[in-house]
This record gives C-alpha cells, structure tokens and sequence, in this order.
C-alpha cells in the first residue's frame, strides 16, 4: 500500500468493526472527576499568596538601598533609566544580529524617571519648608547643573558602596533632601499609591511602581529568597511549595545553558531576552508544522509506542510490528 | 438563481458533520486506551477553570486575598489550571505517538497545537493579575523578554488593567474558538485508525 493509498484509507470513514461508545457519560464523569480533584487539591493545600511588597517595606528594612536608588533615578543611572524602548530613548534595548526589533515601534510607554519617580510623588505631599525649598532649588535649575548635582552624589554613593552615611561632603545641591524626602515619604507609605496615580483618579497601570521597585535591590532580593530566579528555573517556580509554570520549562531552560546564561558572551548571551523569544517562536512554530516536518512526522512511526495504544487492535487482527 | 449562502453554509454543514457524527453512539473499535479520555479530561479542567474563573471575576482581582471562600475560589481556579495542563500535555503526547495528523487530519493538529499556545498565554496573564508578590515578580521579570522582540510596546506585562482585561476577556475568548474548531474537527474527521491498519483489517469485520 502506498503513502498515498494509506492516507486515503486513514481518511475515509471506518467501515471495520465498532461499538458502543457513550460520549456524554464520558464527559460526566470526566467533570466529576476534575470537580472531585480540584476541590481535593483545593481543601488540603489552597494557593498561593505572598503579600505584594510595598515601597514602605523598601524604605523601612533597607533604608539605604532606597536612598540610593532614589538618586540614581534623579541622576538617570538607574535600570529603568537607562533602559531604552519603550520606556526612553536611553538605551539602545537588545537585538538579534541586524534586528534591533526592541527600538521598531518606539517609545510606548514613556518614563521620565526624575520626574514620574521622584519629583511628581514628592509634590503630591504636604512638605517641610526643607523640601519645598530643595524642590524649588532643583526646577528652577538648568539641566546641565541637574545632571552634575545628582550624578556626583550617586558616584560619591557608589563610591562608599551605598552606605549614605559615609558619604563625603560635597556640592550636591538640592538632591540630598529630595531623596531623604522620597525616603521618608515611601516609610510613612504613601509612596506607593503617589506613584500610582500620578496626579490621577482612576488608575490600573502599575508600570511605574513595578520598574522603581526593579531599580532597587529589595525586589531582586526577594525573589533570589523565594527561588524564583530565571537562572534558576524561577521562570517556572511560584512562591512556598506550589508547582509553578511547569509547562515553561523549555522556556526556563535555555537560560541555563551557555551562550545563554552568560552576559558576557557576545552577541547571544549578552541579548538572551531576545534569541530566546526568537528561538521559542521558531519552536512553537515547529510544534505547529510537526506535521509536515520530515523525520520528526514520521518518528511515531518508527517508535513502536502506538503499539501499547492499539495493543488489543493489533492483537486482535494479528498485526506485527513493523520491522527496522 | 444562485443558492442562498446560508442555505449553502447550511447544507455544507450537514455534509460534512450531521448530527450522527457530531454526537455519535459508537466508535470504531480501536478507540480502547485510556489515553482517549484525556481529550475530554483537559475540557472538563478548562470548564472548571472558567467557572471558577467567572466567580473570581464577579468579586474582582483582590477578593480572595482577604476571604476565606475566595481563596477556595482561588484555589480550585489554581488547581483546573495545573491539572488542565497536565491533561492536555498527556494529550498531547497521546495523539503525536498517534501520529493523529494522518487521513487529513493536519489541521486538527494545528489547531490544538494552537489552542496549547494560547492556553500558555491565557495561562501567563493570570499570574501577572494575581496582585500579589508573585505577580509583581514575574511582570519585573518578563517584561524584558517581550521588550527584547519590541512586543512590549504594546503587550505591557506590568500594566495590571491590560493584563486582567486580557485574562479574563480577549485570551479566552480566543481559546474557546480554537477550542470548538478543534473539537468539531475531531468529530468531523473522526479518530485516526492505528497505524498499519489495513483495509483488509478494516473491512474484515464490517
């Protein structure tokens, strides 16, 4: 029998022996099994739910990194800062060889992180004469003497390696009391709802709030702390003892292997994000084509694992297995 | 006068998938795995998933976080989610080792290689709507990747409005069509014979 005559054959109705099947008594007791399964699973473990972190749990338990982070935004040395599409223009974003397809569409999502991060949330308050006065020194001063305040206090800062009390006396103009200012202002808790709303009522984007809370150690630490690192398989842990997204282990798993799992590694591991998005697309159009992919079509063929499927089929009709 | 298209889309419909094949009483006789109820298991888990996925969004995305019946909600929505997934994998895995594609049956493949994908991104939002650590974690973490291929100036993980009207709206909605399609195509092609059935086994006992 040929291919041709096999796949007309393996279409046409069955005309050989059948039974009785009953779809509907399969699809109850299908549902009652899946019911009787998820309740079980529900009562004995429930889900999980680690509390959200918040800017005040940042400011209170590591009152230094927030400090940091906040004249890192002022200086536009931050992640987020400098991070590029779709957030700014400060970055030139991943590529895949000639494809810079990070920077194609622009920038989206806009983010001035010395205003959307520290200025704006810090007007919002009811302010200390210091303050005010530290925010009326920094508008009205020039851009360049801006970017020389705050980046020389974020070297002096880097330089101590982020203990704030250590740093030397310098000419930082206003933007010692700005990011004491925010500091304070993230303990007292109303950091995090400021940077929300910016200025607005209804609001459902968290962007701001969740690139801050990146630019910082507290959310990194976090997550080392609950296994959820992607070079780790975090990309498919959850919090506590839940199985995650299992079903993104292949995902998870090419960030664990070289080129990809070392930034140094030029071009593939220094723009991983990137060649593993492509890569996982080529492979989930794979999955869709293995149809007509040869040798990956053909392989269930050759293994014999049909043969445990229609087992009493083939006993029943006397068909060997193939051989090699 | 031409035929009307509806009497058309109507008498195609009955050719190619009458009542008998759209809910048959009797199958061919090779259909005797287990590996067969893994098809309609994964249904049963997506049914249970939008059931309690409907309770969830009638009480909105932080209820289970401070009520006891809400977090059993929350469960069981967490749980169908693990076990649809562990059925449609088997599944899968089943009708691959089948090589269930054969006899024009491509398509169905396709489709529920498809319906798989976007079960992964339906699947995907719904963590980032959590609204707790969790989800903050994975929307820091995940934005990179979809920014790297220039997705993220539109699809923004760490835009919780988007995310929820994704997950509970658009993503679904998707699914469920992929879903249908595929299933009516399993009915209208029927199971794929084993492999090495031959017309004389099949006919043999007609």
């Amino acid at each position: 029998m040929s291919t041709a005559e096999k796949e007309i054959f393996d279409a046409a109705p069955w005309k050989g022996k059948t039974k009785k099947y009953d779809f509907v008594r399969e699809g109850v007791i299908a549902v009652v099994v899946v019911t009787v399964l998820a309740i079980f699973f529900s009562l004995l473990f429930g889900s999980p739910d680690e509390p959200p972190l918040t800017f005040k749990g940042w400011a209170v338990s590591n009152s230094d990194n927030f400090y940091a982070t906040a004249v890192q935004e002022l200086a536009g040395t931050s992640g987020t800062a400098t991070y590029g599409a779709p957030y700014n223009e400060n970055g030139d974003g991943l590529n895949i060889g000639p494809l810079w397809m990070q920077r194609w569409a622009g920038v989206t999502r806009p983010i001035d992180t010395v205003n959307d991060f520290v200025i704006a949330p810090l007007s919002t308050q009811i302010m200390s004469s210091d303050i005010a006065n530290a925010l009326a020194a920094w508008k009205a001063a020039s851009d360049s003497q801006k970017t020389t305040w705050a980046t020389s206090y974020d070297d002096a800062i880097t330089k101590v390696e982020g203990k704030i009390s250590d740093v030397a006396a310098g000419d930082y103009g206003p933007v010692p009391v700005l990011a004491q200012g925010l500091t304070e202002m993230a303990k007292g808790g109303a950091l995090d709802a400021a940077l929300l709303s910016q200025g607005g009522f209804f609001q459902t984007d968290n962007t701001k709030q969740i690139l801050f809370f990146g630019d910082g150690s507290y959310l990194d630490d976090a997550g080392t702390a609950a296994n959820l690192q992607g070079g780790t398989w975090g990309m498919m842990n959850e919090t506590g003892r839940y199985p995650g997204q299992a079903w993104l282990w292949l995902y998870s798993f090419w960030y664990q292997i070289p080129p990809f799992n070392n930034e140094e590694s030029k071009p593939i591991g220094a723009n991983a994000d990137a060649y593993i998005m492509g890569l996982m697309g080529l492979l989930t159009l794979g999955l869709i084509l293995i149809p007509v992919i040869p040798g990956i079509k053909t392989l269930p063929m050759r293994i014999p694992i049909h043969r445990g499927i229609w087992s009493q089929y083939y006993k029943s009709q006397g068909i060997k297995r193939r051989k090699k | 006068m031409s035929e009307m298209l509806t009497s058309r889309l109507r008498n195609k419909w009955q050719k190619n998938l009458p009542i008998e094949k759209l809910l048959p009483d009797d199958q061919p006789a090779y259909v005797a795995s287990w590996i067969y109820v893994f098809g309609v298991l994964t249904l049963s888990a997506l049914g249970m998933i939008i059931f309690s996925g409907i309770i969830l969004a009638f009480e909105g995305p932080a209820w289970y976080h401070t009520s006891s019946l809400g977090t059993f909600v929350n469960s069981l929505h967490f749980w169908s989610v693990q076990l649809f997934f562990v059925f449609m994998v088997i599944h899968l895995w089943g009708k691959y080792w089948m090589a269930a594609w054969r006899g024009n049956r491509m398509a169905t493949w396709m489709t529920g290689a498809v319906a798989f994908v976007a079960s992964i991104a339906t699947a995907f939002t719904g963590y980032l709507v959590q609204t707790n650590f969790d989800s903050q974690w994975i929307s820091f973490e995940a934005k990179d990747g979809f920014n790297s291929v220039g997705v993220g100036a539109w699809f923004t993980v760490t835009n919780l409005g988007q995310m929820l009207l994704l997950h509970v709206a658009f993503l679904p909605l998707i699914l469920g069509v992929i879903t249908v399609v595929h299933v009516l195509m399993v009915r209208r092609r029927g199971v794929v014979p084993p492999i090495d059935a031959m017309p004389s086994n099949s006919e043999a006992h007609s």
